[in-house]
């Protein structure tokens, strides 16, 4: 900061007896006010009564409809501090002052007169004393209603912080580009304004030279003629942070997932994982594509993945089925009624396709059709999302290989399938072969579920997707 | 940001009047008409607002033409539920979009023409433009029995109305922007404009129903475009401008700086829904369950769109009472919204007994309660 100062006024002399002036006097004095202002809660600030500026076209009255403030906040000039209503005309009524809200004078829905008090506004009684032009900006505290601002000579705009962060630097509002709303000066501006002075921010140069940076050297590339021989250092600046935690409720589908998994992992999960050769079936896909097209239905993978666990779960009913609250009673429910698991805006849901044990591998692709659009449209009934016995999720389609799913109570399974990938694996004669090699991952509960019987299920499911011809035996 | 040192694509059409311009730089001060090339509303929205944020209307008053696919629009403090029928919306994939200007509620489609005048704060004159309108149309058609009221409508022969009026004003830019019935389907007008939803009390701004008539109905020869035309060159003609209408994509982010941003808020719920004033909703509903009828009360207090206060009334043990207060827990701070609630029910039904009986009487009652949203 101190290199600073001195090349400020060697370069900008004419400013420097005004700089110098600032800062020997009243500087300090302000930000001595300014400290004292953020730290206690009473204030020696100035009251005054903020009024309702005309609307125009002769009207009196309007009905306060939402405010943007409350009592305690602090505002800064050009802030909205509530929205009026007069004739199907919405006004954003913003604030003359920087300050402090000290009162409201309406509540929401109630009328407010044109000429008569808004809201009460402290104004830090010291900001009446700058009035650099250049340096800061001050509102001049006239009685005229003029719901905007007249700022004489250059049309700077800027909140107090910004304006005390360009004095503390020795900067000229009126050299800064502006570029918030109405080209205010945000403190970004000030802060690539001050990069750009200092050098502070340099790409990286491929024909640099490594120069170990001199100790003692000069910090800032003052002259052209300089840089060839030193490689700058960046001016050390406190990092400005100011990025506050926000902390919100959970509520609505949030809470009732938070319900859900909490009682999910009271359930004894094991996993069984393993990979599949889609090799056939990505074939089989392409030929049947355009057919299912004709008639309407887009084809993915998934009505075969949900197809072949119905006839792995015909095999293995348990994977299908309830355990009750007690652990007393296993119940086997005789639908299979697939889950499949969506992405959604809202989060994860489970739309399930119903008795897929009757389903043909078509039928299930219309449905999912069907439940995919009314998912994305945010349009799915509670009979689409409830009933569910199995789950399938296709994470894959996201990304990722093997993963750890949980289990959706009541259920007992569920199975997460990763990406389709392209790897070179041996065939039959030992031959490195291009495969398309999609991972699964089952959860059970191991209450009532034990490894076998979990690992026969995926072999069985496996080999119907790695021969989906074999699929045709057992079709009913 | 001034418009005219950043806008720079425009589209070429063939048609006397639109011409593409590489900036309005060449524009002659006094005013400036342009057009939009998109049917999106929350595009044609963001491009009011971006306007009003963004341009220096010192010397230079805008024209903004647009037409937008059916949706509905409310006014920025009425209640969605009280003014439209949501369920049927949904149903129809027709869009409901929230202006930031006040007044009533429009149904828009590709029949009906929106004009939207940009002024200062100071020359914001609401009669004069509407007078401007009225003059285009008798240029037009002179038979045209066409006024201005005092509550700024267009009425046609004196009982229709053909044009609702609606302005924001902000620190030092006002906007007065209107509707235009051309060729509208009134049959979805008015059903869609109807709302299901009893037992409503809210601060809200009501809507005042009208009859409405297209201008198509009276003279059949008409369409939006020569409207749009008529009127457009009505302005040009009263500010002195050339006639030419600046054609602009409001997906431009490089000719509009910081519109994608806006046309993203006003999609989002918190604004749309979350912006209702509070309101509340008291009402009963019977429901049929195996040979009886039962009688339910339901009082709710929704504020930004969540509901802050549930309070179900049921008939006795018909479902356990801790489920019942469950089912009110989990609603309180919840979006008043159908999809969210059938999520959180059908999710929370995991975690309730298995119980098909419980479950068949659970669903009844929630898809009950969807039904008031």
């Amino acid at each position: 900061v101190c290199i600073h100062r001195v090349r400020w006024c060697s370069s900008i002399r004419f400013i420097k007896s005004k700089y110098v002036c600032v800062f020997d006097k009243s500087a300090l004095k302000f930000s001595h006010q300014q400290r004292l202002f953020r730290t206690s809660a009473v204030s020696c600030g100035q009251i005054v009564q903020f009024k309702l500026s005309d609307i125009g076209e002769g009207i009196t009255e309007v009905t306060v409809k939402e405010w943007y403030i409350k009592e305690g906040d602090s505002v800064s000039q050009f802030d909205s501090i509530c929205e009026v209503q007069s004739d199907k005309a919405s006004v954003t009524i913003t604030s003359r002052y920087d300050g402090i809200i000290r009162k409201l004078h309406y509540n929401l829905d109630e009328i407010a007169y044109v000429g008569k008090p808004l809201v009460d506004i402290e104004i830090d009684a010291s900001k009446g004393v700058a009035s650099e032009e250049d340096v800061v900006e001050t509102p001049p505290m006239s009685h005229e209603e003029h719901t905007h601002q007249e700022i004489k000579g250059h049309k700077t705009l800027a909140t107090p912080a910004v304006r005390r962060l360009a004095m503390e630097n020795n900067i000229k509002l009126s050299e800064v580009v502006g570029t918030g709303k109405d080209n205010r000066i945000l403190k970004e501006d000030i802060l690539n304004y001050l990069a750009k002075q200092t050098g502070a921010i340099l790409p990286p140069s491929p024909k640099a030279e490594i120069i170990p940076p001199l100790p003692k050297s000069e910090t800032v590339p003052a002259a052209p003629k300089d840089k060839a021989r030193k490689l700058p250092v960046p001016v050390s600046r406190p990092i400005v942070f100011s990025g506050e935690d926000k902390t919100e409720p959970i509520t609505g589908f949030q809470k009732a997932m938070v319900k859900t998994m909490s009682a999910a992992l009271k359930i004894p999960h094991f996993g069984y994982c393993d990979e599949i050769d889609l090799t056939r079936l990505v074939q089989l896909r392409e030929e049947l594509k355009p057919l299912a097209q004709t008639r309407g239905i887009k084809l993915s993978f998934m009505p075969f993945f949900i197809k072949a666990a119905s006839l792995g779960l015909l095999q293995y009913p348990i994977l299908n089925a309830s355990l009750d609250e007690n652990c007393q009673n296993v119940t086997y429910k005789a639908s299979h009624n697939i889950g499949v698991a969506m992405d959604t805006e809202q989060g994860l849901i489970v739309p399930n396709v119903k008795n897929v044990q009757v389903c043909s591998v078509f039928e299930i692709a219309s449905e999912l059709n069907r439940l995919q659009s009314l998912g994305s449209a945010g349009q799915l009934g509670t009979s689409d999302l409830t009933g569910g016995t199995f789950t399938l999720s296709n994470v894959g389609t996201i990304g990722g290989t093997y993963t750890k799913p949980v289990i959706l109570p009541p259920e007992v399974a569920i199975g997460a399938l990763g990406k389709i990938q392209v790897l070179p694996r041996f065939n039959g004669k030992g031959e490195v072969v291009k495969a398309q090699i999609m991972n699964v991952s089952w959860s059970a509960d191991h209450r009532i579920i034990d490894g076998a019987t979990m690992a026969r299920f995926s072999n069985l499911w496996k080999s119907y997707l790695e021969n989906p011809a074999s699929m045709l035996l057992d079709l009913k | 940001m001034v418009l005219q040192s950043s806008l720079k694509n425009c589209l070429q059409r063939s048609c006397i009047l639109r011409m593409p311009k590489a900036g309005f730089r060449s524009t002659t001060s006094g005013g400036l008409i342009i057009q939009s090339i998109s049917n999106d509303v929350y595009q044609n929205l963001a491009v009011e607002d971006w306007i009003h944020d963004h341009m220096n209307l010192e010397n230079r008053q805008v024209l903004f033409l647009w037409r937008n696919c059916p949706a509905v629009v409310i006014g920025r403090h009425q209640n969605p539920w009280q003014e439209c029928n949501l369920r049927l919306l949904r149903q129809k994939n027709i869009k409901l979009a929230r202006r930031r200007s006040g007044g009533g509620t429009v149904y828009h489609d590709l029949g009906n023409i929106n004009l939207t005048f940009f002024t200062t704060r100071k020359k914001y004159e609401r009669m004069e433009n509407l007078r401007l309108v009225v003059k285009a149309l008798k240029a037009l058609r002179p038979q045209l029995d066409v006024r201005v009221t005092d509550r700024y409508d267009i009425l046609l022969d004196g009982q229709y109305k053909i044009s609702g009026t609606a302005a924001k004003l902000g620190r030092t830019t006002a906007y007065h922007h209107c509707t235009l019935l051309c060729n509208a389907d009134k049959f979805v007008l008015s059903s869609v404009l109807k709302s299901p939803y009893k037992g409503l009390k809210s601060n809200a701004t009501p809507s005042v129903p009208a009859s409405v008539k297209n201008l198509f109905e009276e003279d059949p020869s008409l369409t939006c475009e020569m409207l749009l035309d008529a009127i457009a060159e009505e302005y040009a003609t009263q500010h002195q401008i050339d006639h030419r209408i600046t054609l602009i994509n409001p997906a431009d982010e490089t000719a509009l700086p910081g519109i994608n941003n806006k046309t993203k808020e006003l999609q989002t719920w918190d604004w749309v829904y979350g912006k209702t004033p509070k309101f509340s909703v008291s009402t009963c509903f019977n429901m049929v369950y195996k040979d009886s009828v039962l009688d339910v009360k339901v009082d709710m207090d929704v504020k930004h769109g969540r509901i802050e206060v549930c309070n179900i009334d049921l008939p006795e043990q018909w479902l356990p009472p801790a489920l019942c207060s469950e089912l009110m827990k989990s609603l309180t701070g919840s979006k008043f919204c159908p999809n969210e609630t059938t999520t959180l029910v059908t999710t929370l039904l995991r975690v309730c007994p298995q119980d098909d009986e419980l479950h068949s009487k659970w669903n009844l009652l929630c898809e009950n309660m969807i039904m008031l949203m």
